[in-house]
């Protein structure tokens, strides 16, 4: 079994207070923590829960700049067998259309019998470069994959849909999924096992190399303008410390009728 | 004339609320565009559901089959690429479901069109179509243009648009075929199956204390259950806690798990992805508790408590518990 996986490099923004850039079209990441995009750390953890089963090969892909290396090293710690970085020194300027042909180019030449993708990536929330590199490189897919089995060289896969239901498919192989986050445990990865993963091949691909044409490299959606969320109304803040607070909640759960 | 589609989807029989939140703002622009609305319906014995959409669309087309009866991408993507290359509608609109999410890339590429997912509205600024979507989890808008093309192909978030009738149409329906034989299914359709069945129904709660992210470890969920049985109300969670294991799936609040009704939701440490906000829409009032003020909850939340939680859910269960002891 041998599989790919295709991991991004995203800047974490859960508790981060957020600033618009100079040129208006994304927002500053100079003081982010940067690291592997969460959907696709559940990837990267099926594909070695898979090798480990049925034995075979994990590739982890990236397009980015050497500072993205990160993420790969963090996937080989995790057991991938080697990684493919494809120089790309700012991804900004290309959408989910031109990153699906650059890593379709480089996959296609590659063995495999699933590629995996997150979802989607926590920055632009598009979840759209798994399945369009399905349909180029014209194999069969999946979407929000929560459960996975191998079985006859098919793929047992059960889709997350809304409302607390799963679809369940068999599908043939080869086969590109996209992986839901809760679909395994991802490990841990020590600071020790990135530095044993060093010894991993790490192999950079010159986008030039690709040979892919201007019309493949020209973004299709383009961000005009990225700004902070239109002031609402919002919530009524309760300030004071604690204790004010419970009380001011308590009165407010009475008021409700969920609490005599 | 233009001509503007809509891609309607239906699960088990059911029309769902995607396909008239999508009507709603196909109505409204075609419009601003004068354009058709032409809705399609692509399934087996679906008669009730274009009813359900006959004064929402000027045009239903209808491909009935047996085939057809359950969803698949890539026929649906064959057909639609037909008729994209038929028509030429300038937008072609579908919902940001999971099926949704497996089929538009798919269309894009085959048809050759942009195509931008997850959309919350559709603008037109001088003369030039304009998509609105979220970016880092909601923290920030933008607004996308696309390269020129003769249609776009744009997914739209659930919930953020009326399921009302826009305007007075009426459909004419158009039975359409389509030669199944010539494609070949590689992936097979096996079964539906609960995901979030379990002993515990939060949908009938009327109130409900749900812990997210913010909680950091398994074992602190502890002092959120405390204060939920402090209130004799149920314990609920957002999705990263369920990817965690760390309380079950029927526990679970948002588009993939439940939505909720209660009469006041205590949202603890839960940051508000549009998911979970989802789920929360029928909530009576929401109080929420978290340390980040940018947390999009406090969008949606009647009261906010911008603090620690760890400092904040132990004190209102003793003085809960001080209260109630009289």
């Amino acid at each position: 079994m041998d599989i790919i996986v295709c991991a991004k490099n995203v800047p974490d923004v859960a508790e981060a207070d957020l600033n618009i850039s100079d040129k208006g079209t994304d927002i500053d990441k100079e003081d982010l923590v940067f690291g592997i995009n969460d959907w696709d750390n559940y990837a990267i953890e099926e594909a070695v829960l898979l090798k480990e089963k049925h034995g075979g090969t994990v590739t982890a892909v990236t397009v980015g700049n050497e500072d993205d290396e990160e993420v790969l090293r963090r996937c080989l710690a995790m057991g991938a067998d080697r990684a493919i970085r494809i120089e790309a020194d700012d991804i900004s300027r290309f959408d989910s259309f031109v990153i699906s042909k650059i890593l379709s180019r480089v996959i296609k030449d590659l063995q495999f019998d699933l590629i995996f993708t997150g979802v989607l990536a926590e920055d632009d929330y598009y979840g759209m470069v798994g399945m369009m590199m399905a349909e180029e490189l014209n194999v069969n897919h999946a979407n929000m994959v929560t459960a996975l089995e191998i079985e006859d060289g098919k793929a047992r896969t059960t889709s997350e849909l809304e409302g607390g239901l799963g679809e369940v498919s068999l599908i043939e192989l080869p086969a590109l999924l996209t992986i839901q986050t809760g679909i395994n445990e991802p490990r841990y990865v020590s600071i020790l096992g990135i530095r044993k993963a060093a010894k991993k091949e790490l192999k950079t691909i010159e986008l030039a190399d690709l040979g892919l044409s201007d019309e493949e490299l020209s973004p299709r959606t383009i961000i005009e303008e990225a700004f902070l969320p239109p002031e609402t109304e919002g919530a009524e803040i309760l300030t004071g410390d604690p204790d004010k607070i419970s009380s001011k909640i308590i009165e407010i759960l009475k008021k409700k009728g969920v609490m005599e | 004339m233009s001509e503007l589609f809509v891609i309607v989807e239906h699960r088990l029989g059911e029309i769902r609320d995607i396909t008239f939140e999508m009507l709603w703002k196909a109505g409204e622009l075609a419009e601003m565009l004068s354009s058709d609305l032409t809705a399609i319906l692509i399934g087996h014995e679906v008669n009730s559901i274009a009813e359900k959409i006959s004064d929402r669309a000027d045009k239903i087309i209808i491909f009935d089959d047996e085939g057809l009866k359950n969803f698949n991408a890539d026929i649906y993507k064959e057909i639609l690429a037909g008729l994209i290359e038929e028509s030429k509608p300038t937008l072609t609109l579908i919902g940001n479901t999971s099926w949704g999410m497996e089929l538009a890339p798919c269309l894009s590429i085959r048809a050759g069109l942009p195509l931008a997912t997850d959309c919350i509205d559709i603008i037109s600024k001088n003369g030039n179509l304009i998509a609105q979507r979220q970016m880092y989890s909601g923290k920030i808008f933008a607004n996308v243009s696309f390269a020129e093309s003769d249609g776009y192909i744009l997914t739209i978030r659930s919930g953020v648009f009326p399921t009302d009738r826009i305007g007075d149409r009426q459909a004419q329906i158009v039975q359409k075929d389509f030669a199944l034989k010539d494609i070949t299914v590689k992936k097979n359709f096996i079964e539906f199956v609960e995901t979030a069945a379990g002993d515990v129904d939060i949908t009938q709660a009327e109130l409900l204390i749900s812990v997210g992210r913010g909680i950091g470890e398994e074992d602190n969920i502890t002092i959120v259950k405390e204060l939920a049985e402090a209130l004799n109300g149920i314990l609920s969670c957002s999705r990263p806690i369920v990817d965690k294991n760390w309380l079950p799936k029927y526990l679970q609040v948002g588009t993939s798990g439940k939505s909720v009704t209660p009469k006041v939701y205590i949202a603890v440490g839960i940051s508000g992805a549009f998911q979970h906000l989802a789920g929360i829409s029928g909530a009576g009032t929401v109080i929420a508790i978290n340390k980040d003020p940018k947390a999009p909850i406090f969008r949606t939340a009647d009261y906010g408590i911008v603090d620690d939680l760890f400092k904040i859910v132990p004190v209102l269960k003793d003085k809960i518990l001080e209260v109630k002891k009289g």
